[in-house]
């Protein structure tokens, strides 16, 4: 067997299944030994990246929208589930995004575990944690996405559970319920699916194929598809989160750990909108056409309700994690247009809000390092006690108001533009108002953050901390921030970085949806 | 030659990212010498590419250079390019150049202050911002300069952040201008639809094809765009309070360049304009003669010795605007033009003055300060000339030629005009007798120690003594004294010539409007004579002026109370109706657990019997569905 070949049979189960060697590596461990723990996580998580960039060096972007390294084998026959994984230009950002911020995350925790201390069992759970995204981004047959989904959900759980701040109890509980709540929805919508599409196969292909023929044959009831969309529309609208579903979303993140914080934001909440475009827009075109209005419809809400959220805020955290319903309505908003343009401003800003938001999570997580509070008013004038931490901030908060050359601004912009012109089975009237609402959401993002950024970083520093020596960057968050930091800049720069990637696929996706009626 | 048109934005953008790693270590004065130097360079790129155009005739008097695809997606395609074209490059030369100048006024201006090569990171960098804003060859790239000028001024304002008015003007401004930029993505988004492109050369191109209502649609957004930019009504409550920044900031960004970028995007996409129906470009003049008549009665009651000049910022502005309404974008660009002379040179004279005077900027403190400050006085008096429309100073030609064309649009229009061009001359008058005639007050019983006002040294009277030099003579841009003497009207030409208004009026009907206007001037100097430097009369300042007509308070009321309202009760909504229906929900299901808990009785036939039935009530519903 020559190199490329075992990557093209074992690259992407190698890159998914390492951390997870690695947890059970870390259980043999001796407790004590934690400076071998941390290596052996990190390193865990370096080799699964290193696999990683050789799968993806070794992709070919010139067919991007194919899926490639496709390995099926047999799995749970007696239901006719398979291992099929294998990635196309829709999975590559994410999985990028996700073997960056893992060890990342580890670095920045490094010398600061939070509370109750315990690395090994912090490490194991951020390990898992790696494997379920990684695994839900590769997943090509429905149970198999399902167990990676659900995998997810239990290392937060714990990582909130445990590690989390005075409320940790309700918040995870709420975490855990509420996506579970989905989740039960949602597998009762695939295996729908799978008796509807002929019920041999979960394989996404399959079904996908299946429902179109069963449409072409005219015989499958429009109210079917609707209902078993709905099922999934639940299961990815509260991960996403969509309005009204995102007041897990606030608790959670306040009360998580900050590397908690940060793969939450950064990967877990795309876990949703990459469901929506992956699973249910793939599989049930037609039953998304008659969902994307309302979708729309919440998408834009919640980039209004969340921006007005923020300005009441009283908690820097919370108000992040606000601003993510915001940020996440425009990615729901280019997925509703449901246009080629409309799903790739979507996936760009997916990756963009997973930099910026991972970014000033991790900042917030390094004020409360230094402050010990995270209460707006109690903050200020950071720039005179730690200027780079502040402009650090600054620059993170300017990504996050949309600022063209920056990231944040081609997840923003386009998937405004993309309401201009909906698919064609969709209204324009509508669309338009929701791109005209949209747009001025942008208004307030620019009002909250530019808020934040004034009582924190302006100013001068409140008495109770005006003697207090603040220590600035430190070099494990240098080497944390740096690659985030440089990505928001270069990919502000050269967007066409990842719109070269996802452009095939969702040009395919985009002209199925140009074809309905 | 023309290819160097790259070399004009990179220059401050390679000394922006020089200072960013360096700065700190090269300290005062290097940090400043860099700055300017870079800027001085894209000055002379700048002239390079000038001169390279001036060779080319008509049609070919335009240059496209293509850096690179920015993005591409789905049928979308923008790419980062430079336009150089008589319009681009006439600013491109003028904000480089006064850019330089300022650059150099502030190494004196910045000094010893601890955050010095930070003031030049954010110059060399709204510089480079403010370039790619005029030179980009499509609406994507001007936005981006749009919004980075935006951002360097939010900085600049900010730029003594401890204290919290600073700080707060900045975001004020950044907010506000995002209110206009939402009309100017929205007009993208229309121009996209509509032409399916957003490079100037296809959107202008095919502009005589667009719809009226859609043309119409687009100008008004833009100029929503260009109101919040160029400070006008409704949205010009920023500017006064952008005063927070450091005075070369003002003079740079908030009076000769920045805040003209509204000005330019109209006159960019005039075809568009051409386009709309009649009663858009009427708008744009009501607007802008309304906010020139405005501000101007602001100006005349303020005592901030900056505030006066930005107030007449905002109404100096408002003229351009009267002028793009009336079709006279020539006159706008020309007015711009000297407009950033003269209004960089009062405010590098009112810094001058600031620091001379110790950091006071109270007027009624001042007084006399012609004879600490000769050089200062003198060019200030040149630049007050200019604004007054006293001939044969620059600011004469442009506003007679805005007030001509406004009178052939509609002569309630130039009426207006002709009355805000009386306040001007007034209100400045005013500032000139405080500041630098009359009785000396800066030692009075709350500052009896007072030092005495001096001279600046001579980076900072260099470009006051330049810039008055060029507010004196820039009236030779364009003369009207026919067509020969119409050097900007026939150096624009390829850009505006189709859309521009021809002026109709006989010669002798010209002469004559020129004379009320010159009229106008000579009385409010006049009456400001007796007031403020004879004392013959009262002053009258009525407290609702000075307190600019209570807009901006009444602004700041609503946002502090119903909008404050809103959002609180947006918070307080999200807390109890919806997380209280998710809690509701939860406690329900506890609730009926604990009910449901005695089904759960451990007997087996329970068990069997609730499966059972299960199965029936699923078997009936299926074969009740099953059509054969």
């Amino acid at each position: 067997m020559d190199n490329n070949e075992f990557l093209t049979e074992w690259g992407l189960t190698l890159m998914v299944f390492l951390p997870l060697a690695g947890a059970l590596l870390l259980m043999v461990i001796p407790k004590a030994q934690e400076q071998m723990i941390k290596v052996a996580a990190l390193g865990a998580a370096l080799a699964s990246g290193a696999v990683g960039v050789a799968v993806l060096a070794n992709f070919n972007y010139d067919s991007s929208e194919k899926l490639q390294f496709v390995v099926n084998r047999n799995w749970i026959e007696a239901i006719h589930a398979n291992y099929i994984v294998g990635i196309d230009g829709l999975s590559v950002p994410l999985i990028a995004l996700t073997l960056l911020i893992t060890p990342l995350v580890m670095v920045y925790s490094w010398n600061h575990f939070p509370q109750p201390h315990n690395p090994q069992a912090f490490l194991i759970l951020m390990l898992v944690l790696a494997t379920g995204m990684l695994g839900t981004f590769v997943a090509q047959d429905l149970i198999l996405f399902f167990v990676f989904f659900e995998v997810v959900l239990l290392p937060m759980y714990f990582m909130i559970g445990v590690w989390g701040g005075e409320q940790r109890q309700y918040a995870s509980i709420k975490f855990f319920l509420y996506t579970l709540f989905g989740s039960a929805l949602m597998i009762v919508s695939f295996l729908a699916l799978f008796f509807v599409a002929g019920g041999d196969s979960f394989s996404m292909v399959d079904l996908a194929q299946g429902v179109a023929d069963r449409n072409a044959a005219g015989n499958l009831a429009m109210i079917t598809q609707v209902l078993i969309f709905g099922g999934m529309f639940m299961g990815f609208g509260i991960k996403v989160p969509m309005f009204p579903f995102h007041t897990w979303l606030p608790d959670a993140h306040t009360q998580a750990p900050t590397a908690g914080s940060v793969i939450l934001a950064a990967v877990l909440l795309k876990l949703g909108t990459y469901g929506f475009i992956r699973v249910a827009l793939f599989i049930l075109p037609e039953a998304a056409v008659k969902w994307a209005p309302y979708i729309g419809a919440l998408a834009v809400i919640g980039i209004i309700y969340g921006a007005l959220g923020c300005l009441a805020q009283t908690d820097m955290k919370r108000l992040i994690a606000f601003s993510s319903v915001a940020h996440m309505g425009f990615v729901m908003l280019g997925i509703a247009s449901l246009t080629t343009f409309g799903l790739n401003a979507a996936v760009f800003g997916m990756v963009a809000h997973g930099l910026i938001t991972g970014m000033l999570f991790f900042l917030a997580g390094s004020v409360k390092d230094r402050f010990h509070t995270l209460e707006i008013k109690r903050l200020g004038g950071l720039l005179l006690q730690a200027p780079k931490l502040g402009w650090i901030l600054g620059f993170c908060i300017m990504a996050s108001l949309g600022l063209p050359g920056l990231a944040g601004f081609w997840g923003e912009f386009p998937a405004i533009l993309s309401a201009y012109n909906p698919a064609p089975a969709l209204s324009q009237e509508l669309f338009r108002t929701y791109m005209v609402i949209a747009a001025f959401g942008t208004v307030l993002a620019a009002g909250y953050l530019l808020w934040l950024f004034q009582r924190t970083a302006f100013g001068t520093p409140s008495e109770e901390f005006a003697d207090v020596e603040i220590e600035d960057v430190r070099v494990s968050e240098w080497i944390a921030w740096v690659p985030l930091l440089a990505l928001i800049l270069v990919l502000g720069v050269f967007p066409n970085i990842i719109f070269h990637v996802t452009d095939p696929f969702l040009t395919v996706m985009g002209n199925t949806f140009a074809g309905l009626k | 030659m023309l290819d160097l048109v790259w070399l004009v934005p990179a220059l401050p953008l390679a000394g922006f990212l020089i200072l960013v790693v360096l700065g700190r270590r090269m300290g005062e004065p290097g940090a400043g010498w860099l700055a300017t130097a870079m800027c001085g360079g894209a000055f002379v790129a700048s002239a390079i590419v000038m001169a390279g155009l001036i060779g080319e005739q008509g049609e070919n008097r335009r240059h496209l250079l293509t850096l690179f695809e920015w993005m591409k997606v789905g049928g979308f395609r923008v790419e980062v390019g430079f336009l150089a074209d008589p319009l681009s490059i006439t600013m491109a030369l003028f904000i480089t150049g006064i850019g330089t100048l300022i650059h150099l006024y502030s190494i004196s201006y910045m000094h010893g202050d601890p955050k010095f090569s930070k003031f030049f990171i954010y110059m060399n960098l709204f510089v480079f911002s403010m370039l790619m804003l005029v030179l980009g060859s499509n609406m994507l790239v001007t936005f981006l300069g749009w919004e980075g000028v935006g951002a360097c001024s939010y900085l600049l304002i900010a730029f003594w952040f401890s204290k919290d008015a600073n700080a707060s003007a900045g975001k004020k401004a950044f907010v506000t201008n995002r209110i206009g930029d939402w009309g100017f993505m929205c007009a993208m988004f229309l121009t996209f639809a509509t032409v399916g492109s957003l490079d100037y050369s296809v959107v202008l191109e095919q502009a005589p094809l667009i719809a009226p209502a859609t043309a119409t649609a687009i100008a008004l957004l833009l100029f929503l765009g260009a109101c919040g930019k160029s400070a006008q009504l409704p949205l010009f409550v920023w500017l006064p309070d952008a005063m927070a920044g450091p005075t070369p900031v003002s003079a740079l960004i908030h009076a000769a360049t920045m805040v003209t970028a509204g000005v330019y995007l109209m006159t960019r996409v005039s075809p568009i304009l051409t386009q709309s129906y009649d009663w858009a470009p009427s708008i744009i003049a009501w607007v802008g003669v309304i906010t020139a008549l405005f501000a101007a009665t602001i100006a005349l009651a303020q005592t901030d010795i900056k505030k006066v000049l930005a107030y007449s910022t905002v109404s100096q502005l408002g003229f351009m605007f009267l002028a793009i309404g009336s079709g006279a974008y020539v006159a706008a660009i020309f007015h711009m033009i000297t407009h950033a002379f003269f209004k960089a040179l009062l405010f590098l004279g009112a810094g001058s003055v600031i620091h001379g005077m110790h950091d006071e900027q109270d007027m009624r403190r001042m007084g006399n300060l012609k004879k600490y400050m000769p050089i200062t006085a003198a060019t200030f008096i040149v630049g007050w000339l200019a604004i007054a429309g006293v001939p044969p100073f620059a600011g004469f030609w442009s506003k007679d030629e805005i007030l001509l064309s406004a009178y052939e649009k509609n002569p309630a229009l130039w009426f207006v005009g002709l009355v805000t061009a009386l306040l001007t001359a007034f209100y400045m008058s005013r500032q000139v007798f405080m500041v630098f005639f009359g009785e000396e007050r800066w030692r009075d019983a709350d500052h009896p120690d007072a030092p005495e006002p001096h001279e600046s040294p001579w980076k900072m009277t260099l470009p006051l003594v330049v810039l008055a030099g060029l507010a004196t003579m820039a009236g030779i841009l364009n003369l009207p004294f026919g067509n020969r003497t119409h050097f900007l009207e026939r150096w624009l030409e390829p850009v505006v010539g189709e859309s521009e208004h021809t002026v109709t009026a006989a010669a002798s009907a010209q002469i004559g409007l020129a004379a009320l206007a010159v009229a106008g001037s000579l009385v409010g100097i006049a009456v400001a004579y007796r007031i403020y430097y004879q004392r013959k009369m009262e002053p009258v300042e009525p407290a609702i002026m000075a307190q600019g007509w209570k807009y901006d308070t009444s602004i700041a009321a609503f946002m502090g109370g119903p909008g404050r309202e809103a959002f609180e009760a947006t918070a307080t909504f999200d807390g109890t109706v919806i997380d209280g229906a998710v809690n509701g929900v939860a406690t329900l299901v506890r609730g009926s657990g604990v009910h449901l808990r005695k089904v759960q009785n451990g007997f087996v036939r329970t068990y069997a019997l609730g499966v059972a039935v299960g199965v029936v009530a699923l078997l009936a519903y299926f074969l009740s569905r099953v059509t054969f």
